[in-house]
């Protein structure tokens, strides 16, 4: 289950030293209208996505709306067995103590937040995938790589290939996946 | 400060500009690829000692009961409970490091982070066997959560005590998460320059990471989130565990000041732990370019200024409790400084207040030796901290008729021991087997320092092999 199919097959990687060189690259991929480009570095590099025009993240508002839904949870929780499920007088305080539940509420809306949002990272990424292709070994390392891959029927290698040439990168490679 | 305005103002780099990116990769990941050393060996031999003197004493009073410790009447919160407040507190140092100063973007935190988040875990790990051990019957712990049951009751969600609960563990589940996510793209790293079953095992830690631009997009934001989330929840946790004792009517205890004052002291002995921690780290594991001098500083910075929040609180709780013109809050004050716990008060001071004045010189903030020596000072101090208020507030309340001196066994003593052999064999592991400095955020932080100092490699040769 951990495992899905690597798709595409195929596809053209330049290889860079440093982050400044794929950044000149990756804002100058987008003119020439490759589709699905994706970078590799080993560690986030500020510029990129917008660069190669990737959308802002969606899991902000998971964290949100968890985190709102947790903390709903928790206080109806409390509320429910406190003054509903079995009304029992503990040192004549009102059945809500409304107060007195306020950490559990704060404690439920950042647990469940928390979790969802790590949990809605790896969806986003499609995580666990042990079967992803490493594209090269050096890309938690030290290289820094703009990947066109072959998306189909308009996929013309020979024109990915001389435009990443023009990027003067330190490897350049075409790799079945 | 961002690297930027560092060099503007001509400020030392958090980094040496002339190493590379794979010099940071190989550096880190050494101590993860060669055998263990002597000193390794030496070091968990002993935590693994202690542990086995704290499982022993555990089975002898689930067998015989809590009668074997210290607590009795009146003190029946001791040095179990201490050692919790204590170790909760360790904790905060982590988050405080990885969540608040990610939010102010500290940059200087990148070094120290991994670290930090790990002894947060271990600290909760700790403090966590505590409530579980001082209940008396452990098989029951299960007690304390709400599920449903055919006696058909709950629990008290009016009670601090399962506030408590509810607090610590969320605090744990979340800084778990934290770390991990931060642990993704390095365990990723360690998969790609290891072979056969060390591959295996970093490949699964690294869920099959791989670097793409589009997952850092999702990552960067939901590591900003998760931070945003540890920042309210580590003020909450210590506050949740002040009001075990706020929440009480107990002079000594029944104070408006605890929370933001435990909260104060837990980020003041959590750091002197972490300083502890990184002075053997650095020196063992030879990070010395990595957690610089400039790391220690920085941090000595917040020792002081905690320590001196920490001082103005315990002079605050004093005049209020002169000032307040209540008869048993006035006593049990000026009872602490000069009754029979006075030795374990004038600790207190001394540790907490004193030693970390050292610190307003810069040749100290700086000396390896005087940094080491006042950080565990403080530690001791804050333990002391946390038995004074629990120990003299309970050991005499309002009717001397009810008094007494409390003193520990030497079961509660090898408890205590013990709790320090668990958490360091959990760090010593730790630094073994887990890449204990970020590098992926460490090699952000280079590439800035090299172009600031104009180190950046040189165009490189045309090499295209297709």
């Amino acid at each position: 289950m951990f495992n899905r199919a690597p798709r595409p097959k195929r596809g053209v990687i330049a290889l860079y030293d440093n982050p400044d060189a794929l950044l000149t690259a990756a804002a100058r991929v987008k003119e020439h209208g490759f589709p699905d480009v994706d970078a590799f570095t080993p560690y986030p590099v500020h510029g990129l996505s917008e660069a190669l025009g990737i959308k802002k993240s969606w899991v902000p508002y998971v964290t949100l709306v968890m985190g709102l839904a947790g903390a709903v949870l928790a206080l109806g929780f409390e509320i429910w067995t406190s003054a509903i499920d079995w009304p029992l007088n503990v040192g004549g305080k009102p059945m809500v103590s409304l107060p007195a539940f306020i950490p559990i509420t704060f404690e439920g809306g950042v647990l469940i937040g928390g979790t969802m949002t790590l949990a809605a990272l790896l969806v986003a990424c499609g995580l666990p995938n042990l079967g992803a292709p490493i594209l090269d070994r050096d890309l938690t390392n030290d290289r820094f790589a703009l990947w066109i891959p072959d998306t189909g029927p308009d996929w013309n290698e020979t024109r990915a290939i001389d435009f990443l040439k023009t990027t003067n990168p330190v490897d350049l490679r075409v790799i079945r996946v | 400060m961002t690297e930027a305005a560092r060099a503007m103002l001509g400020e030392p780099p958090l980094i040496d500009p002339k190493k590379s990116f794979g010099d940071v990769t190989a550096e880190v990941a050494a101590p993860l690829e060669r055998k263990p050393g002597t000193m390794w060996k030496v070091a968990f031999g002993i935590s693994l000692l202690l542990v086995l003197g704290m499982v022993g004493t555990l089975a002898y009073q689930f067998q015989t009961g809590l009668g074997i410790l210290g607590i009795s009447h009146p003190v029946g919160w001791g040095t179990y409970i201490t050692n919790f407040v204590f170790w909760i507190g360790i904790g905060h140092a982590g988050t405080l490091i990885s969540a608040i100063l990610h939010l102010f973007r500290q940059r200087w935190r990148t070094a120290i982070n991994r670290s930090a988040e790990a002894m947060t875990i271990f600290a909760v790990m700790t403090a966590g066997l505590f409530p579980l051990i001082h209940v008396g019957r452990p098989w029951f712990i299960y007690w304390a959560l709400p599920y449903p049951n055919w006696r058909f009751l709950w629990v008290n969600f009016r009670s601090p005590l399962v506030w408590d609960v509810f607090a610590v563990s969320t605090y744990f589940t979340i800084s778990l998460c934290f770390w991990y996510t931060g642990l993704i793209p390095d365990f990723a790293s360690i998969r790609d320059r290891s072979s056969g079953w060390r591959r295996t095992i970093y490949g699964w830690l690294s869920l099959g990471w791989r670097g793409s631009e589009r997952h850092w997009q999702h990552y960067e934001r939901a590591y900003m989130m998760l931070a945003g989330l540890a920042t309210p929840l580590v003020l909450s946790v210590h506050s949740v565990v002040s009001f075990d004792f706020a929440t009480a009517i107990l002079p000594g205890w029944h104070s408006t000041i605890f929370p933001p004052y435990f909260v104060a002291g837990a980020i003041f002995s959590g750091f002197a732990m972490v300083v502890t921690l990184l002075v053997i780290l650095r020196k063992v594991f030879h990070m010395e370019e990595y957690i610089t001098l400039h790391h220690l500083e920085n941090m000595n910075k917040v020792i002081l200024v905690t320590g001196m929040m920490v001082g103005y609180a315990y002079l605050t709780e004093f005049f209020v409790a002169m000032y307040s013109g209540n008869q048993f809050e006035g006593f049990t004050f000026w009872n602490r400084a000069t009754g029979p716990f006075a030795w374990a008060y004038w600790i207190m001071v001394g540790c907490n207040v004193v030693a970390p004045q050292v610190f307003w010189f810069k040749r100290f903030r700086r000396s390896i030796v005087v940094m080491f020596i006042v950080s565990i000072l403080v530690n001791v101090g804050m333990w002391f901290e946390r038995y004074t208020i629990i120990i003299s507030s309970l050991s005499r309340d309002f009717l001397p008729a009810n008094w007494a001196y409390y003193r520990p066994t030497i079961f509660d003593y090898l408890v205590l021991a013990g709790s320090f052999g668990w958490f360091f064999m959990w760090f010593l592991l730790f630094c073994r087997f887990f890449p204990a400095i970020s590098m992926a955020e460490v090699k952000g932080v280079l590439w800035t320092a090299k172009k600031n100092a104009g180190v950046t490699p040189a165009p490189a040769p045309e090499k295209v092999h297709v």
